[in-house]
């Protein structure tokens, strides 16, 4: 008796969850629908239709590219690495004290601290770094300075979220054993949680690093300094030859900081 | 007395640390010296600074509410859209990309893919969609689209690689075909990872599908730009806080629904 109830609902306990795994899809596919019709409202299908001869039509115009341009570039490349770089740095002051402020085991208010901490991160997260640049523009005027300070709001909220995940995972018995030598709050930090999270911090920030670049490339587009300032004004006035030769140069610095960070990586962190 | 130091952690030598230091300090005055900063401008700038924090602290979602809504939405239902086309897509990708269950030129052929994908911004993918499918919602929605193809199809094809080959054996030990196999050894092992990710994966494009509207690929950016450049602070503050509040409520939900799959 007690086996075959068992059995039962073992197997009742298979199908409701089967059940509720299409139905969830379901659900999912007309909601996918829904957003789809209303998505498409104001598509205007012959632009769609005929994208195959503007593709072709474009791709006539891009290419060849035109290399001599790139005389005219290596300023705003050196733009856009100062731009990622120094924004990484700003963005990496920042939020420092910002984790430790975070962090549930350092923080010294988990009541007051620690939720304002929590929303300069969320807040500087979810606004994506060409819309901080959009502001500072905006207020500063165009210029590397306003991609530097867009770039580095932006950091902000990635490097403490990471930080402060890292600073609340370590091994609590060195911390302890700082503190029982009647050290203070800033050498406890200083000689139990630095060194026990200094890799995954260089992890981080090598990571970080990586993104600005790709990130700094468009903050052009706004007006905010770099290679996306070339990139744009030849958008506008429709010289595809330099766009082609633009994006290639884009293409291959996001490659060179890839590598680059990935052995530096290595490197540091082994 | 004895005095203690720390030990140094990552360049032992006290030359290269220090020539190190010393490189980084040259690197910072010239960087630094490379932003030419137009002071008069940022002087003049403060005011409207001060004046989009106080429009921020009042947001007015009342004036452009029409704008904002339908914004909003298209923002929604494009992350909705191309995020559930992206995941589909990716599986085959992510599948063809992962070296022990696929042959060497589909192999070949997805990871170049996947490395273009990921290589190429966003919003530089937009502009050129922009200009094939003109203007509006459905450029946004191929672009997220294209995204998403490859970042979960990378990280599928390095999940799919690192799963455990003794389950796969025993189904195919059982005369399972290779669709079977997939079914039966592989998808139980990578999918809980995969809901976790996708959901990641929404959220970013929800933030993205607040971008791409600034190049004219439709969503909330475009909203957002116009605002900016009606100099409206009050309402482009109210549309920035709707972005931090959905974008937090996602990843709430997202982190809620990963916890209760696995």
């Amino acid at each position: 008796m007690d086996q075959l109830t068992q059995h039962t609902l073992w197997q009742s306990n298979i199908r409701r969850k089967n059940w509720l795994v299409w139905g969830t899809c379901f659900v999912l596919a007309l909601l996918t629908v829904y957003c789809w019709s209303i998505m498409n409202k104001d598509t205007i299908w012959e632009f769609v239709y005929d994208a195959p001869e503007q593709g072709a039509d474009l791709v006539s115009r891009m290419f060849p590219p035109d290399w001599f341009y790139i005389n005219k570039l290596y300023k705003a490349l050196w733009d856009t690495i100062n731009i990622a770089t120094l924004g990484t740095l700003l963005g990496l002051i920042i939020a420092l004290p910002v984790a430790f402020l975070a962090a549930r085991n350092t923080t010294p208010s988990v009541l007051f601290v620690r939720p304002i901490a929590l929303f300069i991160i969320a807040a500087s997260r979810s606004i994506n770094s060409l819309i901080w640049a959009l502001l500072l523009v905006m207020i500063l005027g165009p210029g590397i300075l306003a991609g530097v300070l867009a770039i580095g709001l932006r950091s902000v909220g990635f490097i403490a979220k990471l930080f402060y995940e890292s600073i609340e995972e370590i091994n609590a018995t060195s911390v302890e054993a700082i503190e029982s030598t009647g050290a203070s709050r800033f050498q406890v930090i200083n000689y139990a949680i630095i060194p026990q999270v200094l890799p995954a911090f260089l992890g981080v920030i090598i990571f970080r690093w990586d993104i600005n670049i790709r990130e700094s490339t468009i903050l052009g587009l706004v007006g905010a300094g770099g290679i996306g300032l070339f990139l744009s004004s030849s958008l506008n006035v429709l010289a595809w030859p330099q766009v082609t030769l633009i994006i290639v140069v884009i293409l291959a610095t996001v490659i060179v900081s890839e590598f680059l960070s990935a052995k530096v990586r290595a490197l540091l962190i082994g | 007395m004895r005095h203690w130091e720390r030990p140094h952690y990552i360049v032992a030598s006290k030359f290269w640390r220090l020539s190190l230091w010393l490189l980084f300090f040259v690197y910072l005055v010239i960087g630094i010296g490379s932003i030419d900063v137009n002071w008069t401008r940022v002087y003049e700038g403060l005011e409207r600074g001060s004046n989009f924090l106080s429009a921020f602290l009042h947001p007015d979602f009342i004036t452009r509410s029409n704008d904002i809504y339908a914004g909003i939405l298209e923002s929604l239902t494009i992350t909705v859209t191309s995020t559930v086309a992206g995941i589909l897509l990716s599986i085959p990708f992510g599948i063809g990309a992962a070296r022990n269950i696929s042959i060497k030129p589909i192999y070949l052929f997805c990871r170049a893919f996947i490395a273009v994908s990921r290589s190429m911004q966003e919003v530089i993918v937009a502009i050129f969609l922009v200009a094939l499918f003109g203007f509006g919602a459905f450029a946004g929605f191929l672009t997220l689209t294209y995204a998403t193809i490859g970042f979960l199809g990378k990280l599928l094809a390095e999940e799919i690689e690192g799963i455990d080959r003794k389950q796969l054996e025993a189904i195919k030990s059982t005369g399972a075909s290779w669709l079977q196999s997939i079914h039966m050894a592989i998808w139980p092992q990578v999918m809980p990872r995969m809901v976790g990710l996708s959901f990641y994966r929404f959220d970013i494009n929800f933030r993205e599908s607040a971008v791409i509207g600034i190049v004219g690929a439709g969503g909330i950016g475009a909203t957002l730009n116009t605002a900016i450049d009606r100099y409206e602070y009050d309402s482009a503050g109210a549309i920035l806080l709707l972005i931090i509040i959905i974008v937090m409520i996602c990843e709430y939900l997202s982190g809620w629904i990963r916890k209760w799959i696995s």
